[in-house]
């Protein structure tokens, strides 16, 4: 449709192509204006009234109409996504051989394998059951095809005093980095501290409740109950928790460009390994801090994080370990960080060597819904053998919005 | 014993009272904040979780928009999947029953008004976009007006003891608010037709609403950063037909638009997007007085 500041001028360009030869007298000039005008006028009028019969109806169309999808069953299909990620690590030394002397052995440890890997495909699917019940599973298929369920719950929404439990599987909520999936981590992989201590990540097959204060100030409770089947625990034959961890988070706003998070968590475990009474109690104390110009991580944004782990593994002494990282925005889609940590076997099996780890990386995210990262690292968790680590790691998820966690 | 159980139950219930006293409103963006506060006056405590110079898409779940969560009464969120990065992860973190989506105190805006820029093609190769339409609802005057009477009802559904002062301020409101669109829409007349480029697509509401003629977005798609070849497309595109300016909302980065405003030799204006956006926008009334000053200074 022509617009309106358009037509005065294909109408002249019209008519001086038409009376091109004539020398037309005033009368004649005057009556062709006239005409003009007369046009214009009903075109802008016709143009408004065609605005108008728009706008009616737009306002006319069923507000809050639902959604398209009929009638069909899958209308209640829950929301899916799907990560895809994988690494390829170019590795000084023998991952095989991967131990850390002085501690418990258990889990998911070491830095993966060698040359082009698969990571874990994740696959999620949550939905509301009815109006009490929220359910969530999230699978994994391992490279070696494997499937293993990551989390499993349900969530009872209606519970009294805010309390909504989950039951099932699910990663525990002590420390920062443990409820996070490994997709989200600012790492490729995690801290020594977290694959000493929890055997990588823990999670339990049990109940959990949290518990928000109805305050300003941002304070979480937190109780769970599990099998305690995991590391540091272990698969035993016995009614009753094998495990329970309990913990505190508060958190809050400083002025408008900085938030932070820190917590308090402890983790005990009563395992039965070969017979023998074993008990793990593991305390972990966390901090994350953030700082965005207006909390606006658009173009630049900071974070720092850090976790102190101190337990005592399958009865052995007291042994601890941090580590300490910040990743920094810099523009738009990009982002480098760098992580340096350290494990204290405090003499343990007469090990009086500190592993440590300092690793430096950059990603960039095209998207909300893509990274890839380039990460080096420099691994000693064994005297006198570094091994010098290189990974690129790309992430991609598909499907339903991922949330923002914090 | 006695005395310090009495001014324990007294401080309990004086709590009790202040809690009850007014309705707590949680906005997700400042636009329903302060139309919650135009339409609830003293009779509802607004805490708006988002300002107008953050990117409403980049939210996270931060620790205190958990905690306000926690006890709000009603949560105002624009809804149309703006909030999704957030909203929904820290409604259930906060196990607050009474704001969940579904119940009467969880309000979403954009189902009270006819969404424009729904994509004919949904798929994420098209960037970042919204299945059910464009959320930026806000930037048609028309539409505050739009959501304004079903929030009053709402709010009078949750508070029914002050339902008559509700629907008299929204009596007030819309009476203040029809008055001024009119004075906008005439204000704005000159902005008919006027082509202009948009940094991000924020302002699809506002282009058709003023007539405005939108020729190209620097954002190469939703919410993908603009690239210099997709700005000299841009720019190229601008040699065949001129446009008079290039908008951009307060939270964006302003390179990109002063990049094209330099090369194309128009002008880059920056508009409020949302209350606080500018210091014009205190309320909703300068929202809209602010943003069309800016447009018809653009076209000078």
């Amino acid at each position: 449709m022509l617009r309106p500041s358009l037509v005065p001028g294909v109408l002249a360009l019209g008519l001086l192509s038409v009376f091109p030869a004539f020398g037309a007298t005033d009368a004649q000039l005057a009556e062709i204006r006239n005409e003009i005008r007369d046009l214009k006028a009903t075109y802008e009028s016709r143009i408004q009234a065609l605005e108008e019969r728009l706008r009616a109806a737009e306002s006319a169309a069923p507000a809050a109409a639902p959604s398209s999808a009929g009638n069909s069953a899958s209308a209640f299909n829950p929301a899916i996504s799907a990560i895809l990620a994988g690494t390829y690590a170019n590795l000084s030394r023998d991952p095989a051989s991967f131990s850390i002397p002085g501690f418990a052995r258990g889990g998911e440890i070491g830095p993966g394998r060698r040359g082009f890997g698969l990571g874990e495909s994740e696959l999620a699917l949550s939905a509301n059951v009815d109006p009490h019940f929220a359910g969530t599973l999230i699978v994994s298929v391992t490279p070696e095809d494997t499937i293993a369920v990551e989390e499993a719950y349900g969530q009872y929404l209606t519970a009294p005093l805010g309390l909504a439990p989950k039951f099932g599987r699910f990663l525990s909520g002590i420390g920062y980095l443990n409820e996070q999936h490994s997709h989200v981590w600012d790492f490729v992989d995690a801290p020594l501290a977290y694959q000493a201590f929890l055997g990588g990540q823990y999670r339990t097959d049990g109940v959990q409740v949290k518990w928000v204060a109805p305050i300003d100030q941002f304070v979480e409770l937190g109780a769970e109950a599990g099998n305690g089947d995991a590391f540091p625990g272990a698969q035993r034959s016995r009614n009753g928790a094998g495990a329970s961890a309990f913990y505190a988070h508060a958190g809050g706003d400083i002025g408008e460009s900085q938030s932070w998070r820190a917590g308090a968590s402890y983790l005990n475990t009563g395992s039965q390994v070969d017979g023998v009474n074993a008990r793990s109690r593991v305390g972990i104390a966390d901090f994350v801090w953030k700082y965005a110009p207006n909390h606006n991580a658009l173009a630049n944004s900071l974070k720092l994080q850090g976790e102190y782990i101190s337990g005592r593994i399958r009865d052995q002494s007291r042994q601890d370990g941090w580590y300490l990282q910040g990743v920094y925005q810099f523009m738009p889609e990009w982002r480098v960080g760098a992580r340096v940590e350290r494990l204290d076997p405090r003499g343990v099996d007469d090990v009086s060597y500190a592993p440590r780890k300092s690793s430096v990386m950059v990603d960039y995210n095209p998207s909300e819904f893509s990274r890839i990262r380039l990460q080096l690292a420099r691994s000693q968790v064994q005297p006198d053998l570094a091994d010098n680590q290189v990974f690129v790691q790309y992430i991609l998820s598909l499907g339903a919005h991922g949330a923002h966690r914090y | 014993m006695r005395t310090l159980w009495k001014c324990f139950a007294l401080i309990a219930s004086g709590l009790a009272l202040a809690a009850h006293a007014t309705l707590s409103v949680f906005a997700t963006v400042p636009e329903w904040g302060a139309l919650a506060e135009e339409l609830g006056g003293d009779k509802v405590k607004v805490y708006t979780a988002t300002s107008a110079l953050q990117d409403p898409h980049r939210v996270e779940a931060r620790p205190s928009l958990i905690a306000r969560l926690r006890s709000a009464d009603l949560v105002l969120a624009t809804g149309a999947e703006l909030e999704v990065g957030w909203l929904p992860l820290a409604v259930q973190q906060a196990g607050n029953a009474k704001v969940r989506p579904g119940t009467p105190g969880y309000f979403e805006a954009a189902a009270f008004v006819p969404l424009l820029g729904k994509p004919t093609r949904l798929d994420r190769s098209e960037g970042d976009i919204h299945p059910q339409g464009d959320p930026h609802i806000q930037t048609d005057a028309r539409n505050i007006g739009r959501v304004a009477e079903p929030l009053a009802t709402r709010l009078a559904q949750l508070d029914p003891p002050n339902a008559a002062y509700y629907q008299a301020r929204l009596k007030q409101f819309s009476e203040r608010w029809s008055a001024a669109v009119a004075k906008w829409e005439r204000a704005a007349a000159p902005l008919k037709g006027v082509p202009v480029v948009v940094q991000h697509k924020a302002f699809t509401y506002l282009i058709a609403w003023l007539g405005m003629n939108e020729v190209a977005a620097l954002e190469p798609k939703p919410g993908m950063e603009p690239t210099t070849a997709h700005l000299s497309e841009v720019l190229a595109t601008l040699e065949r037909a001129p446009a008079k300016m290039v908008l951009r909302s307060a939270y964006q980065g302003d390179r990109p638009s002063q990049w094209l405003a330099q090369r194309a030799k128009i002008a880059a204006v920056t508009l409020p997007f949302t209350v606080g956006g500018t210091d014009g926008a205190k309320d909703l009334f300068g929202l809209f007085d602010d943003t069309i000053q800016r447009l018809l200074k653009g076209i000078e």
